[in-house]
């Protein structure tokens, strides 16, 4: 174990190679340029491949080649570039064929920005591309943290053959921060499904053309049932739940400027809580739902005009329970001092 | 008596879905043959492209990826690039690799991947319906060049064998037809070449293979065997345009 000051971009480029991850394959875009860069310095040493791609859509296309061998491979791009990646990461869904997809996201619409965004929340969660698929998203929110995700990410989409996105922002990918590395601990499964040439055994097909009466429809309430059981995966971090009155959720790098303006307002004497979900897909539902019976006021705090609060408004309900939204398009990051004043705002007028 | 002619082994012993004078059946079983001649039915991964041939892992008796419409040149590179000892083919039309996947042959074509692609050009989209191809002839009638192809509006047929032959990377780029026995035999030779140059290492290995669409073409096969020859012939030179001699 070692610990390093390195940028948010840099460990997920460590972590994935220490995952075992030898193919990588991208196509450059701010701010995620140091993840193909390092990659194509620290690739070669351990035998993996690095290729710049004429393209995002050949990028995904040629993860989808190489895992569907069996060789663990990852693709990273930033909002417009994934745009261009939901046919592949639709086609993996549908063939079943994991790999790892970094979005550090930047602002759009269009070509927008590079400043940070949560704007692509709904194309990370929602599918983004056709059909009835689900990816699992993961939302690091420290260097550390994606360092740590990203082998997790690899595990992930081996054991359930499907794609993970990991969703970070310009922010997260820039941010230098200290690193500890460790050691990936874990087993890669045994795959029984990869193409290597049908040499003592009969031949495989992966595709994800399904025309037979029904077959597609088994197919897909066969990808359903999967997706039920990557809830078995939610992750969140909470945070002064015992006596909170309101419950303020956010993800990924934005959650710490969150935890500082909830921090600023403890220390007030306000009673509030907060929730950071770590899976975005499968969104914490079943906890926030708990967690409504016993706090009646949420508030949503996002770098977007209100996607995520969707899924609060879900979980906890509209009835009873109140969610309060604040969010912020891109363009510039708010200051703990501004993100407490709107949480202390919406404390005022619902509990003190 | 000696037999002379059977199926080859990696062709599975099933009717083919393709209409009556498809030259795609020709085509596949070329391909069976190949893979038989080099005995690479073990160490194949085909990479199926959209189009007539989607369902190729129903003929070849190979491991089979499908690929998304004109990525297959793109996928064959991941999988290359992993699996690099193992035989890697694409089979794609025109619709397939000469639009939505120009940028996906041309690149994988240009960084010399070894990797061999088998390019059925029938100058039309077959799979849906018949609509106009990159490769449509100038005056051909589709559904959606009602009038006949316009080079005004639409540009020309492009020729991909001679746009990849042009390219530092390629190693063997040709382009064959199967309209008569004479060219099949030649084609044949194309494809065995296509296949040595991956299988000894040597670089990319392109065959254009000029194809037959009577259903779209509205024609019996007859008529559209004469087509391949008085139209498309002249337009597309059949020959060998990189790596060795006509
Ligand atoms: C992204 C996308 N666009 C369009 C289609 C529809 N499509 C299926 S096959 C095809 C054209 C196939 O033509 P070609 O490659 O020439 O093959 P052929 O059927 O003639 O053998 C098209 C446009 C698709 N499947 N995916
Ligand atoms: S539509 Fe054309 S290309 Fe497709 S099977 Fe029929 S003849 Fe062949």
């Amino acid at each position: 174990m070692e610990t390093l000051f390195v940028k948010g971009n840099e460990a997920i480029a460590m972590g994935a190679i220490e995952a075992g991850c030898r193919f990588y394959f991208g196509y450059p875009i701010t701010p995620q340029n140091d993840i193909p860069e390092y990659m194509s310095k620290h690739l070669p040493a351990v035998g993996g491949t690095f290729i710049q791609a004429e393209s995002e859509i050949a990028s995904i296309n040629m993860l989808l080649g190489a895992s569907a061998t069996g060789a663990r491979a990852m693709t990273s791009s930033s909002s417009p570039g994934i745009s261009l990646k939901q046919e592949g990461i639709s086609y993996l869904c549908g063939s079943q064929i994991p790999g790892v997809i970094v979005n550090m996201s930047r602002s759009g619409p269009g070509l927008g920005g590079i400043s940070p965004s949560q704007g692509d929340y709904f194309q990370a969660t929602r599918g983004g591309g056709h059909g009835d698929y689900r990816t699992i998203v993961l939302a690091p929110s420290s260097v550390q943290e994606a360092y740590d995700l990203t082998m997790r990410a690899f595990d992930l989409a081996d054991k359930y053959r499907n794609p993970v996105l990991i969703l970070g922002d310009a922010l997260l990918g820039q941010i230098k921060e200290p690193l500890k590395t460790r050691p990936y601990r874990g087993t890669p499964p045994e795959k029984d499904w990869i193409l290597t040439g049908a040499s003592g055994r009969p031949r495989r097909i992966l595709k994800s053309l399904y025309l037979s009466e029904g077959e597609l429809t088994d197919h897909n309430w066969f990808l359903y049932r999967k997706y039920q059981q990557m809830k078995r995966e939610i992750r969140f971090e909470t945070q002064n739940l015992d006596d909170a009155k309101l419950l303020v959720v956010a993800f990924g790098s934005l959650a710490r400027i969150v935890k500082s303006a909830v921090g600023m307002a403890r220390e007030k004497g306000m009673l509030i809580g907060l929730l950071r979900p770590i899976t975005l897909y499968p969104f914490p539902y079943a906890a926030l739902e708990k967690i409504s019976r016993k706090i009646r006021n949420f508030m949503a705090v996002e770098l977007s005009t209100g996607q995520m609060v969707e899924d609060v408004k879900l979980a906890v309900g509209h009835k009873k329970n109140q969610v309060d939204f604040y969010g912020r398009p891109p363009g510039s990051i708010p200051s703990p001092d501004e993100i407490f004043h709107e949480i202390a705002k919406v404390y005022k007028k619902r509990i003190a | 008596m000696e037999q002379v002619f059977s199926r080859p082994q990696s062709l599975i012993d099933v009717p083919f879905h393709f209409c009556p004078g498809c030259h795609h059946g020709i085509i596949h079983r070329l391909t069976a043959e190949c893979i038989d001649r080099y005995a690479l039915q073990e160490t194949s991964i085909a990479v199926a492209s959209v189009g007539c041939s989607v369902f190729l892992y129903d003929y070849l008796d190979v491991d089979v990826l499908e690929a998304p419409h004109g990525r297959a040149a793109a996928v064959a590179t991941g999988v290359k690039r992993a699996r690099p000892d193992r035989f890697v083919f694409t089979y794609q039309g025109d619709g397939d690799l000469a639009a939505i996947g120009t940028a996906e042959i041309i690149h994988a074509a240009n960084r010399g991947d070894r990797i061999t692609v088998i390019f059925v050009n029938n100058t039309v989209f077959g799979m849906t319906g018949g609509q106009m191809a990159p490769t449509t002839m100038p005056g051909q009638e589709t559904t959606t060049t009602p009038f006949g192809r316009d080079p005004a509006v639409n540009g020309f047929p492009i020729r991909m064998a001679e746009l990849l032959g042009g390219l530092t990377g390629t190693t063997f780029v040709a382009r064959g037809a199967v309209d008569t026995p004479k060219n099949l035999v030649k084609t044949r030779k194309y494809m065995q070449r296509a296949f040595e140059v991956q299988t000894t290492g040597e670089g990319f290995g392109f065959v254009e293979i000029l194809s037959a669409c009577p259903t779209n073409w509205k024609m019996s096969p007859e008529r559209a065997n004469k087509r391949v020859k008085e139209e498309m012939i002249p337009y597309f030179p059949l020959g060998i345009f990189k790596g060795g001699d006509a």
